[in-house]
């Protein structure tokens, strides 16, 4: 609790940063505007006003400033048109509407958990492999550790076209990214954890006559959680962002990375911003609430929240 | 060629588990050849695969395919490498990183800052950046400007909160000595603080390095000349020259490796001091 002061300070001059910046950005279509609207502008020209930064025109044009703030088509909208264009389409839109933020939430989100899911499972069933079996652990763990240095994330938009090239349509190829980018991180992170007992917890097991399975139930398994769970805040923001990035070049109908791109293509930076923003939100409660789930079992489990 | 492909599949496998049970399981060359015999493996079972089963090359090309592309177009590849990697990605990375560390060293002068940065930091570190792409392409134009951009921004928060933790990673003790010594600020930052900070700076600067990668790709996306990697993905994908992509592909993977390998070999050099390192 000590560090909400500090927080608030930092994202506050973060907010009031954005505020200056909006007149510079704006001024120069502003100023167009304006003169369209009959306003005095100080240089008469569109092509004078080229030669001027955005912030010396602004300096030139005070009286334009407040104008900067409310632009319909900004090339940065100020935060408080932001955060109106995302109340507006998350809380006054039908959440059935297509302009609704929570529908493209949801077809996002959707291929987020089940991808999630699916790549965590695997990544814990492989991980398993690996610890026990040395053969695996030699072959596969070297590229497993190389896989997470590859732009992989890069290839999205073409796994989801040549899946539905084949037919395959739907939630499942933004899964399977969604998938891919979970998984590497909860193997190596569960291969740490399922070796973090060490040789005088594994020997005493010996000494109790514990089976494979029994130290696997009774010691490894729980000293694996707190890697898991950092392994799993990984995973679940990388697999968001995946699904995003799927969605951006590939001409999807619907979901965050859609809204990003149609607010580009058809001039409307307001709902590349809301959607952007509604993205972030989306990331942060995911990771939110695997820190609550963490706190909660690492307390069960009688070990201390990392 | 099926039936090779199992055969190669159960001989790549019994020489791995006939050379990791061995006696000489532990030697360095060894450890080295098993990853390598699996991927060899791999590559010659889809090889095989796709010439058995006679996979259309829209949906996956075969790795002699690949490979000979990659032969015949040498100077593109090379000519898109330079566009996406040298200009756009190594140049964010690096006014990205400087920044990433300016910063952190002028708000680790205040500790009232530094409480403030670590988790905001680590926040943001955690969102889809990438999103940024569309907007900064309309801002900074289509060359490459706009992915230095683009990346510079992901590569920040990593180092920033990576930065800071270090910087703040020196025990009472040694700073007390530091202060025995009569040592000021700027002796204290450069003789103590930032070495001890090197661990955690690596750390950052090599989740950095992925990054920087995909942010360069993923913005050509959105426009750019016509030369660049993400620029190749994407056309060669719309005529459905799938061994294009995929050279480009290999030649991401290779460059993420080996961007990847230089800063751990760089933190071997600088960290040599470090437990982990010994």
């Amino acid at each position: 609790m000590k560090s909400v002061l500090p927080v608030l300070t930092v994202v506050g001059a973060v907010l009031l940063f954005w505020l200056i910046a909006v007149v510079p950005m704006n001024m120069h279509l502003v100023a167009d505007q304006a003169q369209r609207d009959g306003l005095s502008v100080s240089p008469q020209t569109p092509v004078e006003r080229q030669a001027f930064s955005g912030i010396g025109l602004s300096l030139r044009n005070l009286h334009l400033v407040p104008r900067t703030y409310d632009f319909v088509r900004p090339r940065l909208p100020a935060p408080q048109q932001v955060a109106e264009e995302m109340y507006a389409t998350i809380v006054q839109k039908k959440i059935t509407s297509k302009r609704s933020l929570v529908y493209h939430g949801w077809v996002t989100l959707a291929p987020t958990l089940l991808g999630f899911f699916i790549g965590t499972g695997l990544g814990i069933v492989l991980a398993v492999g690996i610890v026990y079996s040395r053969v695996m652990d030699r072959s596969v763990m070297p590229w497993a550790i190389v896989s997470q240095t590859i732009p992989i994330l890069a290839l999205a938009p073409m796994v989801i076209v040549v899946l539905g090239s084949m037919g395959i349509q739907g939630v499942f190829p933004k899964s399977l990214i969604a998938a891919y980018l979970s998984f590497f991180p909860v193997v190596v992170g569960m291969v740490k954890g399922l070796r973090a007992p060490d040789t005088m917890q594994l020997d005493l097991l010996r000494t109790y006559h514990a089976s494979n399975s029994q130290g696997f139930w009774a010691l490894r398994l729980p000293a694996s959680v707190p890697y898991l769970f950092a392994s799993l805040k990984i995973g679940i923001s990388a697999s968001l962002v995946g699904t995003i990035v799927a969605e951006l070049p590939t001409g999807a109908k619907a979901g965050f990375g859609a809204r990003m791109l149609v607010g580009d293509q058809y001039g409307q930076p307001l709902v590349s911003w809301a959607a952007l923003f509604a993205a972030a939100l989306t990331a942060a409660a995911l990771v939110g609430l695997f820190s609550l789930i963490e706190r909660i079992t690492l307390r069960r489990m009688g070990m201390q929240g990392a | 060629m099926v039936s090779a492909a199992i055969v190669v599949w159960a001989l790549g496998w019994w020489i791995n588990v006939w050379l990791a049970n061995g006696t000489a399981s532990d030697n360095r060359v060894v450890m080295m050849l098993i990853p390598a015999v699996f991927g060899l493996t791999v590559v010659i079972v889809w090889e095989l695969l796709v010439r058995g089963y006679a996979v259309n090359p829209v949906i996956l090309p075969a790795p002699s395919a690949i490979l000979e592309r990659m032969l015949v177009e040498g100077p593109r590849l090379w000519a898109d490498f330079h566009q996406t990697i040298i200009k756009g990605a190594m140049t964010g990375y690096v006014i990205g990183g400087l920044a990433a560390l300016g910063i952190a060293v002028l708000a680790d002068r205040s500790d009232f800052l530094t409480r403030g940065i670590l988790p905001v930091g680590s926040f943001m570190a955690a969102l889809p950046i990438v999103g940024i792409a569309p907007i900064f392409v309309k801002w900074f134009g289509s060359d490459w400007e706009s992915k230095a951009a683009v990346v510079a921004v992901m590569v920040f928060f990593p180092i920033l909160v990576n930065t800071v933790a270090g910087l703040r990673d020196t025990q009472p003790m040694q700073r007390d000595l530091m202060r025995t010594y009569g040592a000021g600020y700027w002796p204290t930052l450069i003789k103590l603080r930032l070495p001890s900070a090197m661990p955690f700076i690596f750390n950052g600067l090599k989740i950095a390095t992925t990054l920087a990668l995909i942010g360069a790709i993923v913005a050509e996306f959105f426009g750019s000349p016509t030369v660049g990697m993400g620029f190749r993905i994407s056309t060669s994908f719309g005529q459905l020259a799938l061994d294009m992509v995929w050279a480009e592909i290999v030649i991401a993977a290779i460059a993420g490796s080996a961007f990847y390998g230089v800063m751990t070999l760089i933190e071997k050099r600088v960290t040599f001091w470090h437990p982990s390192q010994r």
